[in-house]
């Protein structure tokens, strides 16, 4: 069976490690603090100036003074610091983030992105992604592996307007965790129930399967 | 202190000299951190062919959107816009120019500008349509894009205390873009929820020095939240 969201999510989890900076895209890459393994300490970041950011707020702490990059109200945890948007890039773009999650439309082989641009539709822009592609040293892109009408996500050469080059290393989809290098797919592991000779017929990109592939697990 | 007083009493007074065609960077993430009043006056002032700094236009009936419905606008730079009906028709059909700006580019840009660097160089957009037609170079076996600063004929901001030199201190995320802002205008405007005397604030706790500061206005804010997101 493909993975749910909150499944990828879990997946995507078990590349946290304790005492990791964290920054989590919209969408199933925030879903993602939701199963930090227990006893592990992650601090997430929040481009619009925010690191250690905390659950959803009650009624009572709503304050519109305390949101994240999604403009939602969040709330801050004890050991948290705010600060402005240069200073959030400055740690984006320095390198001093330890994993970036994020979506995307494409991913190719030569680990290029495209995430925020679709020609002909409305552009809202990229906010934050090509600056997070750009500085993290280690990003984790989620997707779903096909569109809906059953076209490869994972590419020779995207073909949408790129979010970033040659920077994605690893892709967790519904069907699949893959690494990018040498110009490849490398697939390291499987959905439960679903076959290699799937992931196969859906990776437009060049796909190299070593050995046996294990299912993922989840605990 | 007569000197370092920078408090106005009015609205028209604080976004006094403002004119057509002018570029005004503006500080604020989302409806978070937004001096509303300063944009209220701007509407009310019907200046046009403004071109906006900021990181996003508002929505419909908020923010910098209230300035779209009478096309004061003329052009955004932003990293992410579309909020609002009104910005779609307007960049659809041609009315509105936009330039989309990678996020961190667009702080540094304002830091930059406010501290007289005239560009600088930034992996951020290498390979992407954000590089298309500037200048690109290596160092360290790395590209990147050569990124020019922004200034502003104003820069209109908010913060939470100010005392009457313009020292400033911001609230929780509502800081954002708004230091980098208030160093980016030759005419720098801080709307602020509550002006303290000279002595109030501590020197260590400051979050820009009043220096870049030459307007303070008391403000009353709404601070309309744009997504409500509660604890299950």
């Amino acid at each position: 069976m493909a993975l749910t969201r909150e499944q990828i999510a879990m997946r995507v989890a078990q590349e946290l490690q304790d005492g990791y900076y964290v920054n989590l895209g919209i969408g199933i890459p925030t879903l993602v603090a939701n199963y930090v393994p227990q006893g592990m300490d992650v601090m997430l970041q929040s481009e619009n100036g925010l690191l250690g950011m905390g659950p959803y707020p009650t009624e009572e702490q709503v304050d519109a003074d305390m949101i994240n990059a999604g403009k939602e109200t969040v709330t801050a945890i004890e050991g948290a610091s705010i600060f402005s948007s240069a200073e959030s890039f400055a740690m984006i773009r320095g390198g001093h983030v330890d994993l970036t999650v994020l979506g995307a439309f494409e991913v190719d082989q030569e680990g290029n992105i495209a995430s925020y641009m679709i020609p002909g539709k409305l552009v809202k822009g990229m906010g934050g992604a090509m600056d997070l592609v750009a500085g993290a040293q280690n990003i984790v892109v989620t997707m779903t592996h096909a569109d809906k009408r059953g076209n490869s996500k994972l590419l020779e050469k995207c073909t949408l307007p790129l979010t970033g080059v040659d920077c994605i290393r690893k892709v967790v989809t519904d069907l699949a965790v893959m690494e990018i290098k040498d110009g490849a797919f490398h697939l390291l592991e499987r959905a439960p129930g679903i076959s290699v000779e799937e992931i196969r017929e859906k990776t437009a990109g060049k796909l190299i399967v070593e050995g046996d592939i294990p299912e993922m697990k989840f605990n | 202190m007569a000197g370092f007083d920078k408090v106005v009493s009015s609205y028209e007074e604080a976004m006094h000299g403002l004119e057509d065609g002018m570029t005004v960077i503006a500080g604020g993430f989302g409806l978070c951190g937004i001096p509303e009043g300063l944009i209220a006056q701007i509407v009310e002032m019907k200046t046009r062919d403004l071109t906006f700094v900021s990181n996003n236009c508002g929505v419909d009936d908020f923010g910098l959107g209230l300035l779209l419905q009478d096309k004061q606008i003329k052009k955004m730079i932003s990293s992410y816009v579309g909020e609002n009906a009104e910005f779609e028709r307007q960049f659809l059909s041609g009315e509105l120019e936009v330039e989309l700006t990678p996020q961190g580019t667009l702080a540094e840009k304002m830091r930059a500008g406010g501290a007289g660097i005239p560009a600088f160089y930034t992996a951020t957009g290498y390979g992407t349509p954000v590089a298309e037609g500037k200048e690109t170079r290596e160092f360290n076996d790395r590209n990147y894009v050569l990124e020019e600063s922004i200034t502003g004929d104003f820069a209109i901001i908010r913060a939470w205390k100010a005392d009457k030199t313009g020292n400033l201190v911001y609230r929780d995320t509502a800081m954002n873009f708004n230091p980098m802002a208030a160093t980016a205008g030759k005419i720098t405007v801080v709307e602020v929820e509550e002006i303290v005397e000279v002595g109030e604030l501590k020197p260590t706790e400051i979050h820009t020095p009043g220096i870049y500061v030459n307007r303070v206005i008391q403000g009353n804010f709404e601070k309309r939240i744009e997504r409500l997101t509660l604890a299950k």
